[in-house]
């Protein structure tokens, strides 16, 4: 051990040396303190299932008829849905995200300036607004003028922009992380800025930031709840809102948990794909 | 052995060359004129500007007064196009710079195809040729970080030769290479050299140097302290810091300081 030979380590080994001593060693110390967190956690498990009262809780929770009637809505038509608008969302800003990340690098200053004024715009306002604001305040502002399909494209446009301003900021870390002598290799062989950019530099940078790519799209299934605000059909209804209606109709909260679960059947495997790739990326940079 | 003064005339043409990043000056009036089909090695010590120079010849540094010809373009002209312009420059890095998503065979043909307009069949027609050529043909599918430094470089300057430049640019080529490794891209270069490309080689390899150039130049501190034939140069040099310069270098009790 590093220090073994500084004098108030001698003395500490010394006294925890002593018979009787009330000093512990690392290890013990470890052990207890390890006992002493399980059973803390046993005694507030405990404590929870005495407390709780049982009946209502499967009322409330585990309800059968509340929950067998929300299927097959709660796949064909909600997952559905969220699955679209997180999709389509996702595809706009990722392209938005990629144009905007090169406005930001542009050594023009009117596109950084631009892309900056995006960036802290749709990043700093609360996707709720956004949404409220793409679904009434563009009808309001351009009346005559509507989004093509429907619903679907005000979603995918108020998703879209959200998505953006984060992706871009994903995005120019990427391209930054990228080795300039990447782009100097590209001009050399007579490519131009942005043909070295799209076929070259883009693509690596990509590759780097998959892992955050992924986050975003976690994120962004959450997000695409917030489209109740605009208030939805029963065909274009999404998960959120179909465990919220369901939940109210039958007085209990199992389609909500139901819903929850949904969202967790996508994400979590994402999530393991993230992990994945980031445990990946770590062993080749070693 | 070369092809210097056949009439070809000027490939590389530098004049009045000064380059300052900020207050630093890095270069400062520099004239280099390289013929066609001649080999130029650039000696000095570190920080002397001779990245700096190189770079400026394909303006990858844009140089703050002076002007650059290479085979009769004027390379600092405003209006110039510098992407066709480099397509007769080829370069070399000294930490190669392949393209590491793509295979060794896309990273010789992706400029063929994106910038000359070649088609599949004939960019890798010519992309296979020059990696014979250096030797590194069975690696066409590989990608770069499954290969050794000195086969990357070797694809290095295969993708560069892909181009048909009429110059190439060596920046330190060997530098990042592990001593064994070293022969196999010198032995491509001299060949390269042999077949009369013209080069302009930065290098700490006096050896090569002394064998395959037609000149050296010896750089300090942003200037063109002398140039001359390497028998000269290496071998019996006129000025004092040239001297210092090559008894560090060539000093074996001083080697891997
Ligand atoms: N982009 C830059 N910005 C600021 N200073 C720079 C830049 N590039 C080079 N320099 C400086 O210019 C000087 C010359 O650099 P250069 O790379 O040309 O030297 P070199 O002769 O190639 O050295 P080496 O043998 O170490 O490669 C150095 O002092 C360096 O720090
Ligand atoms: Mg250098």
């Amino acid at each position: 051990m590093a220090g073994m030979n500084s004098p108030a380590t001698v003395g500490k080994t010394r006294s925890s040396g002593l018979p009787g001593s009330a000093r512990f060693s690392p290890r013990r110390r470890r052990q207890i303190s390890q006992a002493v967190q399980y059973t803390l956690f046993v005694a507030v498990a405990l404590t929870l299932v005495l407390v709780a009262d049982w009946e209502r809780v499967q009322r409330g929770f585990f309800d059968g008829t509340s929950a067998a009637s929300m299927f097959p809505e709660l796949i064909t038509v909600a997952m559905k849905n969220t699955v679209i608008f997180t999709i389509t969302g996702y595809v706009l800003g990722f392209a938005l995200g990629l144009v905007v990340a090169l406005m930001r690098l542009s050594s023009a200053a009117p596109n950084r300036i631009v892309a900056l004024v995006f960036i802290e715009v749709f990043r700093g306002l609360p996707a709720l607004l956004v949404f409220i604001l793409i679904g009434f305040g563009l009808p309001i502002a351009f009346p005559g003028f509507s989004l093509p399909f429907g619903i679907y494209g005000t979603v995918a446009l108020a998703l879209g922009l959200v998505a953006a301003a984060y992706l871009a900021e994903t995005f120019r870390a990427g391209i930054q992380a990228v080795p300039r002598g990447q782009m100097e290799a590209a001009r050399s062989l007579g490519m131009s800025y942005s043909r070295a950019m799209v076929t070259i530099v883009v693509p690596q940078a990509i590759r780097i930031v998959i892992p955050p790519l992924t986050n975003e799209l976690i994120l962004l299934f959450k997000d695409s709840s917030l489209v109740f605000a605009l208030g939805l059909t029963a065909a274009t209804t999404e998960l959120t809102k179909l465990g919220r209606d369901v939940s109210i109709e039958f007085a209990t909260s199992t389609p909500l948990l139901l819903a929850g679960a949904t969202y967790l059947v996508i994400t979590v495997p994402l999530g393991y794909a993230v992990r994945r790739l980031e445990a990946r990326q770590a062993k080749e940079r070693r | 052995m070369s092809a210097a003064g056949d009439g070809s005339g000027r490939m590389v043409e530098i004049r009045g060359l000064s380059k300052s990043f900020g207050d630093l000056e890095v270069l400062s009036g520099i004239d280099v004129t390289v013929e066609a089909g001649e080999v130029v090695c650039v000696i000095g010590p570190s920080g002397s500007g001779k990245s700096t120079l190189l770079r400026c010849v394909n303006m990858l540094e844009v140089p703050t007064a002076g002007s650059v010809h290479v085979s009769g373009v004027e390379l600092t002209h405003r209006d110039v196009d510098i992407d066709a312009a480099r397509r007769m420059i080829g370069m070399v890095f000294q930490q190669f710079n392949l393209f590491g998503h793509l295979s060794v065979m896309d990273n010789v043909t992706i400029a063929q195809r994106r910038v000359l307009r070649r088609t599949k069949g004939e960019a890798e027609r010519i992309g296979r040729e020059n990696l014979a050529k250096v030797g590194v043909a069975e690696k066409e599918s590989s990608y770069p970080p499954q290969l050794s430094g000195g086969q990357q470089q070797r694809v290095a300057i295969a993708r560069a030769l892909s181009m048909n430049p009429e110059v190439m640019l060596f920046d330190e080529p060997t530098s990042a290479l592990d001593p064994e490794l070293v022969g196999d891209v010198l032995g491509a270069m001299r060949q390269l050299a042999e077949e009369g490309m013209t080069m302009l080689v930065v290098t700490h390899e006096m050896q090569f140097a002394r064998e395959v150039a037609d000149r050296v130049l010896f750089m300090d501190e942003g200037m063109l302290v002398e140039q001359g034939p390497p028998s000269q140069v290496i071998a019996d040099p006129r000025h004092e810091r040239t001297r210092t310069f090559l008894a560090r270098v060539l000093n074996p009790t001083h080697a891997g300081e």
